[in-house]
């Protein structure tokens, strides 16, 4: 080492530090990182102290909601309601998408980190042209609308909710369906490793995965069934189904399937998972009804979510087929809907 | 022997208290804070009724472990436990009225009467309800030994509140299978003496 004596004292050069003053090597391979941790540390310091400390801090972080972005489209005045609609916060905080959990707050929590970009829908079957969309296709395919429609969960609460994308005929149009098929069967995305639901069975309820739903060609094809791409103006969070879901007004919720990857007709009524799973309890057609209760519940009447808090929402008396009669109940004259429920 | 002395067992009471009071404090704050998701109506009432099926259990758990551990001094810890049971069970019952049902007392009525599940939770209530208004020292002593027939009625009610919770979901049956487990588990503990 370079060192002199100078009466009598051990000098160190003028460059030499202790030991102790030597950055460890850890810390200055994360140097960036670290200046960015104490850039957040600096701001989060000037924040005052009852923002930071206490319940917070009992319920975690506050986390990045997914990227969602602006649509274009036109307001279709036809399909409107006067109702209150339920604010953007309850109907993304709200849902129910077993592949992120059976609580109603799971799939918020646990959706957020989905990937919907690459996306891939393939429509084929019984067609003229099978069809596979990616994600950009499909705000680029059909020109968007909005519609607003009630939502009926089978659970007995409902929701307003403003829809964008288009009506599912639209894009059956686009295929050319063949004379054979009378049905559509829908599939949501099956991917274990980004959806919790699919891989534990303690989250996912029992249901046997992919999720699957149908409709008949004439529920399928009727003005009302709606192709969802946004919520509200915006592109769908991942907990309402991104990047593309079904929107069947006048049935239980659980017929519009999420996330949907795949759209086939077919020549049979094809299979639906609550169905499956519970079939004296979901049926097939799944209409909303107020004269046929579910076995454990009554469906008379339903808890609107509305704005407001906990004492704020009001129950009030549940329409047939939801209050849409006048465009789909024709489809099912002289059928017996406490039968085929 | 050691034995857990009135002081100590002062303190466990009040340990006691504490702790089935904090997870009222613990919703609450949830709730208030917007943690508890959109519309925390179903999270809210799973939440208590849960609360008093895990303190229902806890209170099964006592004399088996008063036994096992030969505290007799214990089994005083069933009283304040039940009574927390019956607390839970009460407000859970008050959050599906008031926050589900929005106070409309026909349909709660009609619940009542016609679906299985909500009969057999009602029940179960009931029988809380008998248990808890018998819970003083002085229906202890005027009912003799008619008090403790009345409360063996605490094994009935463990059946029908977990029974209750197996109906109750739509198909996420693991959770409450494991629960009729535990709870025929705690019963079985009390068969041996009668062989």
């Amino acid at each position: 080492m370079n060192r002199k004596f100078i009466k009598g004292i051990l000098h160190r050069p003028r460059w030499e530090l202790p030991q102790s003053e030597v950055t460890p090597e850890a810390v200055f391979r994360e140097r960036r990182r670290i200046t960015a941790m104490l850039g957040f540390g600096s701001i989060a310091a000037s924040l005052p102290g009852y923002v930071q400390a206490g319940i917070f801090d009992l319920f975690g972080e506050p986390q990045a909601l997914a990227p969602t972005r602006q649509l274009n489209f036109t307001v279709d005045q036809q399909y409107q309601t006067s109702e209150t609609q339920t604010p953007y916060d309850k109907v993304i905080r709200h849902n129910n998408f077993y592949e992120f959990g059976t609580g109603k707050q799971d799939p918020f929590e646990n959706a957020q980190k989905f990937k919907v970009d690459p996306w891939s829908l393939t429509i084929d079957g019984l067609v003229d042209k099978p069809l596979t969309l990616g994600y950009d296709d499909l705000y680029k395919l059909l020109p968007l609308e909005q519609r607003t429609y009630r939502l009926r969960c089978v659970e007995a609460w409902s929701m307003v909710i403003p829809w964008v994308g288009f009506p599912l005929a639209a894009l059956l149009k686009k295929v050319g369906v063949s004379s054979k098929a009378t049905h559509v069967a829908f599939e949501t995305l099956f991917d274990p490793e980004q959806m919790p639901g699919q891989r534990n069975p303690l989250m996912g309820g029992g249901i046997h995965y992919p999720y699957v739903e149908g409709l008949r060609l004439d529920e399928a094809t009727n003005e009302l069934t709606f192709m969802a791409v946004g919520l509200y103006d915006k592109t769908l969070s991942p907990q309402s189904g991104a990047p593309i879901r079904l929107v069947v007004p006048w049935k239980y919720g659980f017929k519009s399937i999420k996330s949907v990857v795949r759209i086939r007709l077919v020549d049979k009524q094809p299979p639906s998972s609550w169905n499956q799973l519970v079939p004296h309890e979901y049926g097939f057609y799944a209409n909303v009804n107020p004269q046929v209760d579910h076995p454990r519940w009554s469906q008379a009447s339903e808890r609107r979510i509305a704005e407001g808090g906990l004492f704020n929402a009001k129950r009030i008396p549940t329409l047939p087929f939801n209050g849409y009669a006048e465009q789909v109940a024709a489809m099912y004259q002289g059928m017996d809907l406490r039968k085929f429920f | 022997m050691w034995r857990i002395s009135r002081r100590q067992l002062f303190w466990c009471k009040t340990l006691l208290h504490v702790a089935a009071a904090l997870p009222l404090l613990w919703l609450f704050l949830a709730v208030n804070s917007d943690a508890a998701g959109g519309d925390p109506v179903q999270y809210i009432i799973h939440f208590l009724g849960k609360g008093a099926l895990n303190l229902l259990l806890l209170t099964l758990l006592v004399s088996p472990m008063a036994r096992w551990s030969k505290q007799g001094m214990l089994m005083q810890l069933r009283r304040p436990l039940g009574v927390w049971v019956f607390a839970y069970a009460c407000l859970h019952l008050a959050a599906y009225f008031s926050l589900d049902l929005l106070f409309a007392w026909q349909l709660l009525l009609q619940e009542v009467v016609k679906r299985p599940y909500i009969v057999v939770g009602a029940s179960a209530w009931l029988i809380l309800l008998s248990l808890a208004l018998t819970s003083f020292k002085a229906a202890q002593r005027r009912m003799g030994r008619h008090w403790q027939q009345l409360h063996y009625a605490v094994y009935p009610a463990v059946i029908l509140v977990v029974v209750h919770y197996y109906w109750s979901v739509k198909s996420e049956i693991i959770e409450p299978s494991i629960y009729i487990m535990l709870a025929l588990l705690l019963l079985s503990l009390r068969l041996k003496p009668l062989r």
